[in-house]
């Protein structure tokens, strides 16, 4: 296949990448733009793979059977409820691979010279530096949600000085690299800045507490996208650039959208130390929260006209979603007004309290996000509240010292009534009181999201 | 605990203070209920009625009285004339009476019960907060108060509400002012709307007008800063300059309408004078004028409360009873009321009325306790409508004053970066470069556009999508050095169940996005 051909291959293959992004912007058509992406996939690789310079052909078609057989059995075993575990650990093998792509180039050699190689050598080295961090970031982060690693911020004294250290350090091997004369030291080099990065990936979201988790993965989703850039300028692959951006700017935008819902800046997140528990200037509150009966919650609910329910990272623990649904339905079928308000962080990952429930068979139509729905809690009869804390606090508005103060919360307590569905009186991630629970008009129930929900269920 | 309902002694007063519906709700709290003989006839509940849902019939004699721990009436109590004696007097020590009391009016009243130890709950002295809106009688009566005051304007007034285009010539809608948007002039708006006429309302309290204009009347606004919400939800007295500038829109407005509804009234103080005998005459001959103010002295100058009464073509109605009116409904609602109450005084459903006052309905509804005058309680802490005060102070991210230059200077130091770059750098780079800053605009373009529900899914597809960084193996992996190989391989391997599990679980977390 000639040059032209597969240059015209790829830009098909990225205008459906492109077509499969814009998919997204609707339930209705996102099928269709998932689609598109393995469209856009297949052209891309069968054009690569017909270019002429492929003859492994063996190796290389035993080797995707195998990767696209796991790829299969992940996806089709996964719970929706692991779905950032499974998406951070997809992260850290495009990290990887760009590693290992960087390496192999690297020892490949080619015959550039002057500023053409100076160029080349800085490419790999952003490549391989980006892929590390990816890597071991992703590793980490799918280790914090998985629990296997505690969701605390571990923060090492003087980090901020460590990943300075470690930053200055990059910057002078790669000075070192680019001016090493054989491949021998140049590797040498190579290796010991792929550890460094591999410790600064680990270092950073090692630093970055449980309630930071959706800027975390999406922000790694930003910079595999970045390490495959990387990887397109050092093979001089205009594809991977156009993907590699693509991807990078989606994580970008996602992280953006995450800080902004906490009202917190990009570098304080990555910086870590949030939710220490040891919130300083946070009001104690006194007071009683006062407990419900299921029972209780269900009468309440059957004398209300409309209901928002409100989910949290702890439905998705109890895996209470389908739960969620029958109650929905049962109360919809008695011609009540339900709707689900979605705070942008709720949940581990930009999205996931949809997914959830997508995944019980929600109707999306009334699965609202926070801006949509925020005025309209106090025309609401009940809201409930499953398992969220930190984004329904109302000192995000009232205590301007409060860690979370100015944080865009939901603001449920404006409603007639506020039951929340909760296991303790346990503080959130942001590990601040909530005087939600301490307000008149709420009642707690308290205990496990699932059970509790399928005694109001039999009430119902 | 037994409860007793007693006929109304007032005359002309239908209501009752319990319905058969409401009687079942209050035995499964524990309580026995006698109801004396007749009590619910003029609401239309039959003696029979109640004895079906469990209560029992007791006869009109002062021991029906003596026997209950807990009597529930509508009216406060006043002279029995089928006993022929004073019905505080019936009553002693231990024994709890539940009914409307307007204590601030009724000082004697009080005092009698102090001496003789009986507990009081007034019913009109429920806190306005938003947890006892359920116990809210006041709001109960002035919802049907509203709509009947419609209702009777409308039995008065000679015409149509709805327009209507006949063979025999065009009739054109009524139109109705409302002057008070409370509950019982938002019931009005409802009921004359649903008529068919034409409403505008008024009220000094700006925070209403969402709510006039969510009934889909007009709300008429003064050109005038003043905020009219005072304590509790209700409205207090204005200034002198708004009150003219009022004045003045009245006067325009009486010339226009055919019918006016004032339920213009101030906590505490006789109610203000709306609308003058100059505007009544004013307005077109058969005209309707109906004052729910009438009982405090009326909105209007020529209001003859409890009459009806014409001055010179216009029919000015000052009914004081029309929440009684509509026995039926208001017997049921404040029936209700009641039940809510009791409820929540009866936290073990065991049959024991229990005063607690740590809970700030009980203790603002209880005007005599144990020899006590409790009355006045502390003012709520809630509003019921929260006013601006309490919403200030919210904290406002402060929006920092972006420096025009800033952005220039940013803008000018990347166009310089980029020319030392192409300076420098071969023209191959600078093409991927072109490509590269592209892509990344397309994209921020293109991400802004999708939907946060699909957040998800987007990441999965994007990792699906980063897997392209195979392409990069697959051309090394035809290699001659071995490590080479066995790196792209790798690359390969892991790329590749990136691709196929990123488009898959997508695939399937999309399958389930559904209507």
């Amino acid at each position: 296949m000639g040059s032209g051909i597969l240059t015209a291959s790829y830009i098909i293959a990225a205008i459906f990448f492109i077509l499969s992004l814009s998919g997204l912007s609707h339930p209705e058509t996102s099928r269709r733009g998932n689609f598109y992406g393995i469209i856009g996939m297949t052209v891309a690789i069968i054009a690569t793979v017909a270019s002429g310079e492929v003859t492994a052909y063996g190796l290389l078609i035993v080797v995707m059977l195998i990767g696209g057989g796991i790829g299969t059995f992940l996806a089709r075993r996964v719970q929706m409820t692991e779905m950032p575990e499974l998406v951070a650990i997809l992260h850290s093998f495009v990290g990887l691979a760009a590693v290992f792509i960087g390496f192999a180039s690297y020892l490949e050699g080619v015959d550039f010279t002057g500023v053409e190689k100076t160029i080349h050598d800085v490419e790999i080295y952003l490549g391989v530096l980006i892929g590390g961090v990816t890597f071991t970031g992703s590793v980490v982060a799918f280790g914090k949600l998985k629990g296997v690693i505690d969701g605390k911020p571990v923060l090492i004294p003087g980090r901020h000085w460590c990943n300075l250290v470690l930053g200055v350090l990059c910057v002078i091997l790669g000075g070192y690299f680019i001016d090493a004369t054989n491949v021998d030291n140049g590797t040498i080099l190579l290796i010991v800045m792929t550890l460094i990065a591999f410790l600064f990936g680990v270092h950073m979201v090692m630093a970055i507490g449980g309630a930071d988790m959706p800027v975390v993965v999406s922000m790694l989703n930003s910079y595999s996208g970045w390490a495959a850039a990387a990887t397109g300028f050092m093979l001089s692959n205009d594809l991977l650039i156009v993907t590699g951006a693509l991807v990078g700017s989606s994580g970008a935008i996602l992280s953006y959208i995450m800080c902004k819902a906490m009202n917190r800046k990009f570098l304080a997140v990555i910086a870590g130390g949030f939710g220490t528990g040891s919130a300083g200037g946070a009001a104690i509150y006194e007071g009683e929260a006062i407990g419900q009966s299921a029972t209780d919650t269900a009468e309440s609910l059957k004398n209300a006209d409309s209901v928002i329910i409100v989910p949290g990272y702890g439905m998705a623990v109890a895996q209470a979603q389908s739960v969620v649904n029958e109650i929905t339905k049962r109360l919809r079928d008695s011609n009540k007004n339900v709707r689900f308000a979605i705070h942008p962080v709720a949940g581990r990952m930009p999205g996931h309290m949809n997914v959830l429930l997508a995944e019980s068979r929600v109707p999306y139509d009334i699965v609202l996000e926070m801006d949509e729905i925020n005025e309209d809690f106090s025309n609401t009869d009940v809201v409930l509240v499953i398992g969220a804390n930190d984004i329904v606090n109302p000192s995000a508005q009232t205590e301007p010292d409060s860690p979370i103060a100015g944080m865009p919360v939901l603001e449920v307590w404006k409603a007639t009534n506020v039951v929340v569905l909760k296991r303790s009186m346990a503080s959130g991630y942001a590990g601040v009181d909530n005087p939600l629970f301490f307000k008149d008009n709420t009642r707690m129930l308290f205990g496990d999201a699932k059970e509790s929900l399928g005694e109001v269920l039999r009430a119902l | 605990m037994r409860i007793f309902v007693p006929r109304e002694s007032y005359e002309g007063e239908n209501r009752v203070a319990t319905t058969p519906s409401v009687v079942r709700e209050l035995k499964k709290l524990g309580y026995e209920i006698s109801i004396e003989e007749e009590a619910g006839k003029a609401a239309n509940f039959s003696d029979i009625s109640f004895i079906d849902a469990g209560a029992s019939i007791v006869p009109t004699s002062v021991s029906s009285w003596q026997e209950a721990d807990v009597i529930l009436k509508v009216r406060g109590p006043g002279f029995n004339s089928a006993l022929n004696r004073e019905e505080i007097e019936l009553l002693s020590e231990g024994q709890t009476l539940i009914s409307f009391l307007w204590p601030a009016q009724n000082g004697d009243m009080l005092k009698v019960a102090e001496v003789r130890k009986i507990n009081l709950i007034a019913m009109d002295c429920v806190p306005r907060i938003s947890r006892a809106q359920k116990m809210d009688a006041l709001s109960s009566m002035a919802n049907i108060g509203g709509y009947r005051a419609i209702v009777e304007a409308a039995g008065q007034f000679g015409r149509f509400f709805t327009g209507q285009i006949t063979a025999a010539g065009k009739i054109p809608p009524a139109k109705v002012l409302i002057i008070g948007a409370g509950v019982a002039g938002l019931a009005a708006i409802g009921a004359a709307k649903s008529m068919g006429a034409i409403v505008r309302a008024f009220d000094t309290r700006p925070e209403v007008k969402e709510q006039v204009e969510s009934m889909d009347a007009e709300f008429l606004m003064l050109d005038f800063e003043e905020e009219g919400g005072g304590a509790g939800g209700y409205a207090k007295v204005m200034s002198e300059e708004f009150i003219k500038a009022e004045m003045e829109l009245f006067a325009e407005q009486a010339r226009d309408v055919d019918i006016i509804v004032t339920t213009a009234l101030i906590p505490g103080k006789p109610a203000p004078k709306l609308i003058t005998e100059e505007m009544v005459h004013s307005m077109r001959d058969g005209s309707v004028i109906v004052d729910l103010a009438a009982e405090q002295g009326g909105n209007c100058e020529l209001t003859k409360p409890g009459e009806i009464c014409k001055s010179k073509g216009v029919t000015i109605i000052g009914f004081t009873d029309l929440p009684s009116r509509l026995a039926t409904q208001s017997s049921q609602l404040f029936a209700t009321n009641l039940r809510h109450l009791i409820s929540d005084m009866t936290p073990e459903k065991e049959g024991q009325l229990q005063f607690n006052f740590e809970d700030e309905v009980v203790r603002g509804s209880t005007v005599v306790h144990k020899g006590e005058i409790i009355w006045p309680a502390p003012p709520p802490k809630l509003s019921a409508a929260p006013k601006k005060k309490i919403e200030a102070p919210v904290v406002v991210p402060k929006e920092q004053p972006r420096n025009p230059w800033a952005q220039l200077i940013i803008l000018f130091l990347g166009a310089l970066a980029l020319w030392v770059i192409g300076r420098v750098a071969p023209e191959a780079f600078m093409s991927h470069l072109t490509v590269f800053v592209l892509a990344c605009f397309v994209g921020y373009q293109v991400i802004w556009n999708v939907t946060p529900a699909l957040h998800t899914p987007l990441m999965s597809v994007t990792n699906a999508i980063s897997g392209i960084i195979i392409i990069g193996a697959i051309l090394q992996i035809s290699s001659s050095s071995t490590i080479t190989i066995i790196l792209a391989s790798v690359s390969v391997l892991i790329a590749t169940i990136n691709i196929a599990g990123g488009f898959l679980v997508t695939r399937r977390m999309l399958e389930m996005f559904r209507k």
